[in-house]
């Protein structure tokens, strides 16, 4: 049994069976990417663990808890967090701001009405922020106004967020989806170095295959709303069920 | 331990300042002049100067903070002039009770709304608190007589039982004061052709205007504040980060309910009567103005804002049409007459035009309001006096 787990989901949305019978099962502490051509349900999948779609049947249980029919903030709160394809992160306020949020979401995720003490005041969540800001390399810009930074900043900045929670697992919704070839290297090598340190469960969705075969440690290939095969990377590689939803795709 | 920094230390200071020296400052013009009906320095439009400060400072917590657009504000205005009231004609005089009173029922009300009407965001919401006003607005107008005494609005009486207050054997209505210290009181200060007046209730409305300005201070640099602001750019990721968010939007909704309510209750200490129309969507719709005029989510604007639109709304109206051919009376007859006619059509009744047409210019070329077109201009001066420095520099070294 892993930390996640998917059983039988359907999912559909009129009649276009998104998800067919989907299971899954990602263990602890490994990097485990979802791959599959485009309208394979990869989002959909992942949108039904946190909280955003609630399946229509099946069962998405995660660390003994289930995760449907609960808010996504509750889902957070039980050590899932999420980087989203198009950076979610608070535009108008500064990076440093940014990375502040989180530590004292930490704190104050039962809502505590702390309306009269400063920001400045509360030092360990400065620290942590700052901490946070050394290790995605963004300690340069913490007084940027976060909307003002490139696209590959602003994915940096909110892993970093994601990440200052400590979470149990980390939901990645294509994380290097428009960024440069350096800024993508630069990327594998900070998840692989969290992952190293700080030994977080990840599932990765992407379409770079570069980026899935150097990260992940175990892969499930999703096509038409079913995982077709799901195996280490070496044998996914040359899979002929893999090359054909691949090709098929190719040829529409 | 300090509890602001230097800088809002300044801005709280300079508002002081300003609300202290007030009368001087809005009484430029000797009284016998002409441009006497210019000065603003009149007890009565002092009030509302400091009132709708408050009530605009409150209502920025909620939309410059959270970003939530309530159309609704103006109810918790008429609640708490209301239970001021009520206060004056059950208890006594003293403004004290009445204020608390009216801050606890506004912040109650604002409870009950808040609850409902945040259960939707954005325009929905404000759809919902207007509609919870107007239903307010109607109560009080018909069939909550009882308590709001309807269309004629409700007075102090002499029959009132007033329990705490001492027997009234004057004769006439008794004022609002504050221990002994009554609201009307007016000290006339004669300064050459000047002539300045003191007046207790106004200080009264400035003290609570700084308390109200101070505690704003606070909030916007609270991590509360923080998190309202992360409320207003980005609820996705505040909830994908573990917030409810739900809690910390009512918390503001009732704050800004309450200073709405404080502002009521002033409105009421200030002359003792509330009446339905205090509720009414256009009263809300001038809280927005004000708020946005001045600029939307900064700390002075809301105050500056509420300070504009008085001044247009009671000095601008009074400008009538003899007033106008007083002025261009030097002209040729027929050029008098046009100037005057085109004149008439924004001045006078016609101040809404003036001051809509103001409106647009300012949201249109100072989308942050008069608080951008400040820094603006502090912006250039500050350029200019550097590129200054720099030319006075380089010239004295021209030999490099």
């Amino acid at each position: 049994m892993g930390i996640l787990t998917v059983q039988n989901v359907n999912k559909s949305f009129g009649g276009l069976k998104a998800l067919h019978n989907v299971n899954l099962d990602i263990e602890e502490g490994k990097i485990h990417a979802i791959i599959g051509p485009n309208g394979a349900g990869k989002s959909t999948l992942l949108n039904c663990f946190v909280g955003k779609l609630t399946p229509d049947t099946g069962t998405v249980m995660f660390d003994g808890h289930s995760l449907l029919g609960i808010k996504p903030h509750q889902i957070n709160q039980l050590g899932v967090s999420r980087v989203f394809q198009t950076p979610e992160i608070f535009s108008e306020l500064t990076v440093w701001e940014n990375t502040l949020i989180p530590c004292f979401a930490k704190r104050d995720g039962a809502f505590t009405l702390n309306a009269l003490s400063r920001v400045s005041d509360n030092k360990d969540m400065a620290e942590k922020a700052e901490q946070m800001l050394v290790d995605v390399d963004l300690i340069d810009k913490k007084d940027m106004l976060a909307s003002s930074m490139s696209r590959g900043d602003k994915r940096r900045l909110e892993m970093a967020m994601c990440l200052s929670q400590k979470p149990k697992l980390l939901l990645l919704d294509e994380p290097t989806a428009g960024m440069a070839r350096a800024d993508t290297e630069s990327t594998i090598e900070l998840l692989k170095s969290i992952q190293k340190k700080l030994k977080i469960t990840m599932a990765i969705i992407e379409h770079d295959m570069s980026v899935v075969f150097s990260l992940a440690q175990k892969i499930s290939v999703l096509a038409q709303g079913t995982v077709i095969v799901e195996d280490v990377p070496e044998k996914i590689k040359g899979h002929p069920k893999v090359k054909e939803a691949y090709l098929g795709e190719a040829q529409v | 331990m300090k509890t602001i920094s230097k800088a809002d230390m300044r801005t709280l200071f300079f508002v002081a300042i300003i609300a202290l020296f007030a009368p001087l400052i809005l009484n430029p013009f000797p009284t016998e002049s002409g441009w006497a009906q210019f000065n603003a320095g009149y007890p009565d439009l002092m009030q509302r100067f400091a009132i709708y400060g408050i009530l605009a400072i409150g209502f920025n917590i909620l939309f410059g903070l959270t970003g939530y657009l309530s159309f609704g504000h103006a109810a918790f205005l008429g609640v708490g002039s209301y239970s001021a009231v009520w206060m004056f004609k059950l208890l006594s005089m003293n403004i004290i009770p009445a204020l608390i009173l009216s801050v606890i029922v506004a912040g109650l009300f604002s409870l009950l709304i808040g609850f409902i009407s945040l259960r939707r965001s954005g325009i929905y919401f404000s759809i919902l608190t207007l509609a919870f006003a107007q239903m307010s607005f109607a109560l009080a107008y018909s069939v909550l007589t009882p308590l709001t005494n309807g269309e004629t609005g409700l007075q102090i009486t002499l029959n009132d039982p007033r329990i705490f207050a001492a027997e009234n054997i004057s004769g006439n209505l008794p004022v609002t004061s504050l221990f002994g210290l009554e609201m009307r009181d007016t000290w006339t200060m004669q300064l050459g052709a000047w002539d300045f007046q003191f007046n207790i209730g106004y200080y009264i409305c400035a003290i609570f205007l700084l308390l109200a300005f101070y505690i704003s201070i606070r909030i916007f640099r609270s991590p509360f504040g923080m998190m309202l602001r992360a409320i207003k750019t980005n609820q996705t990721r505040l909830n994908f980060t573990g917030i409810n968010t739900r809690p910390y939007t009512l918390a503001a909704f009732v704050i800004s309910g309450m200073y709405a309510g404080l502002a009521g209750g002033l409105m009421a200490s200030m002359d003792p009567l509330a009446g339905a129309e205090r509720m009414q969507w256009t009263a809300s719709g001038e809280i927005v103005l004000m708020t946005i005029l001045g600029g939307t989510g900064t700390l002075l604007g809301p105050v500056m804002g509420a300070g504009f639109i008085k001044y247009f709304e009671n000095i601008f109206s009074k400008i009538n049409d003899t007033v106008l051919h007083g002025w261009f009376s030097w002209m040729p007859d027929g050029l008098e007459n046009v100037i005057v006619w085109i004149l008439h059509l924004f001045t006078g009744k016609g101040w809404h035009l003036t001051l809509g047409i103001m409106f647009m210019m300012i949201v249109i070329f100072l989308p942050g309001g008069l608080m951008e077109g400040i820094s603006r201009i502090g912006k250039w001066w500050k350029h200019r006096n550097a590129k200054n420095n720099n030319t006075s520099h380089t010239s004295s070294t021209p030999a490099e």
